[in-house]
């Protein structure tokens, strides 16, 4: 198994984010789906510990993601934000940043390829960017450090259907590209139909439902 | 560079008419200040006629201890006073003192170890109020910044640890330019003393009485000591602070009583 989650809870501000979250992710295409406010991003956060869970435990194949060091963890599985958040300069010089930090040879036409941007995007100025190409350059920067596991955040909900489209395909072309698993947040299961073989779903903070695409969604 | 005027209390007195003045200015245009202005005038006298006995005390004292505990309390009274100029940084307080003693130490003691001044309370506490002071304000002003900027700037550190950065690597930018605002004031206005506005000290001594030369180089003593005290707060300030916005497995703390959710798709 990729991740493991058993009892799961947290709390913020007084209010159960996740309540007793008991699922299980294997590699592949996972898409944890569910309406608004049912504790996704929450739960995805946890997944490369920028948050902790107040109870219960995380495993990343099979060891207990606190027995990692947080920065090794998080370079292997990258998360992407729902909301681009580049660092200020060039696309390329996000690239080299998240490169550098992974110890990676920076290969920023290929990255930038494999998330669907050409190559005269590296000396771009991230802030002239429209939101779908700084969707790509966050996927890019990701893909710069040569993760394991992608943790993507709703990687559509801001763009059109056009742009929305274009990334799907760059999604789908990634996983047939790189030896790589990707656990995708949606609110829409139609795109979880789309780009994955694995769902969970979460109403209220609670996995009310986890397994193959065709038992969940069926 | 002494020089000794008498002040009578009947001049103070006189002066208070422009207080009276800018009663009556509140109250003709219903800034509704009076009440304000009263306790100001009234604090004002009280606070710096009670200072002036305590430093007469110690000047006739002279002892180093004495000044040392004098300026521990301005540094203690500092701290408590920029903390709640810093109410977004979690756990202000230690930095901040760190800071402000910091600041005060090194530049005092470089400017005795250099001969500007001689150890002596004389020089010592009006010297130490004014670093400690503009320390405050720089270490104030610079976690203010680190505080906002932290709550505007949330996603985009976020996405930087995400990358397996550490807090430090992802707070960098942020600490970066709040140092710069907590040291641009006083830079300014070091640009442009002499020109816009006659800073204190020199005016002070002219007003007693002392060479528009001496005035001028104490003056320019004063300034370049404040910047480096200013300078050193504000490192040593937002050094210290910014750490305390991440947890030991590098994450963004949680700001009191909010969740996170992401945004409306």
């Amino acid at each position: 198994m990729l991740f493991e989650l058993r009892d799961v809870s947290l709390d913020r501000g007084g209010r159960r984010v996740l309540d007793a979250v008991d699922a299980e992710i294997p590699a592949g295409a996972a898409a944890i789906v569910g309406p608004s406010g049912s504790g996704k991003s929450t739960l995805l956060r946890l997944l490369n510990r920028l948050a902790d869970p107040d109870a219960g435990t995380i495993s990343y194949r099979g060891r207990p993601l606190p027995d990692y060091d947080p920065l090794a963890l998080r370079r292997e599985v990258s998360l992407v934000p729902q909301l681009p958040a580049l660092l200020e300069g060039t696309v390329e010089s996000n690239l080299l940043y998240a490169a550098r930090l992974a110890g990676r040879e920076p290969e920023v036409e290929r990255c930038l390829r494999l998330a669907g941007l050409a190559a005269a995007y590296a000396g771009r100025d991230v802030l002239r960017l429209s939101v779908g190409e700084q969707q790509r350059a966050m996927l890019g920067r990701a893909l710069a450090q040569q993760p394991r596991v992608l943790l993507l955040d709703e990687p559509t909900s801001a763009l059109d259907e056009a742009a929305r489209d274009a990334i799907e395909a760059t999604l789908a072309e990634l996983r047939r590209e790189l030896d790589i698993s990707v656990v995708l947040v949606s609110h829409d299961p139609e795109q979880a139909r789309r780009l994955s073989d694995w769902v969970v779903r979460l109403e209220e903070g609670r996995a009310v439902a986890a397994g193959p695409l065709e038992t969940v969604l069926a | 560079m002494t020089a000794a005027i008498h002040v009578s209390l009947g001049q103070v007195a006189a002066s208070l008419a422009l207080v009276v003045l800018a009663a009556a200015v509140s109250r003709w245009r219903g800034a509704d200040l009076e009440r304000d202005i009263a306790v100001a005038t009234i604090r004002s006298f009280v606070q710096l006629t009670a200072i002036g006995y305590a430093i007469k005390l110690i000047f006739e004292a002279n002892s180093i201890w004495l000044v040392l505990a004098l300026l521990s309390i301005m540094v203690l009274f500092g701290a408590l006073t920029a903390r709640g100029r810093a109410k977004k940084v979690p756990g202000a307080f230690w930095p901040l003192l760190i800071a402000l003693a910091a600041a005060g130490a090194s530049t005092l003691g470089l400017v005795v170890a250099l001969g500007v001044f001689e150890a002596t309370a004389r020089y010592l506490v009006p010297v130490g109020g004014m670093v400690i002071g503009n320390a405050m304000t720089a270490s104030a002003v610079a976690l203010n910044r680190l505080g906002d900027e932290v709550a505007d700037s949330r996603a985009r550190i976020e996405a930087t640890l995400a990358l397996g950065a550490t807090g430090q690597e992802a707070a960098a930018p942020i600490v970066r330019r709040a140092l710069r605002s907590g040291m641009i004031t006083l830079v300014d206005s070091t640009k442009t003393t002499g020109l816009i506005f006659f800073p204190g000290t020199m005016v002070g001594m002219l007003l007693a009485g002392a060479s528009p030369a001496d005035a001028v180089r104490l003056q320019l003593i004063l300034l370049y000591t404040l910047l480096g005290s200013v300078a050193i707060a504000a490192l040593v300030a937002t050094t210290l602070a910014h750490r305390n916005f991440f947890t030991p497995a590098q994450q963004l703390r949680e700001p009191e009583g909010e969740a996170f959710e992401s945004a409306p798709a």
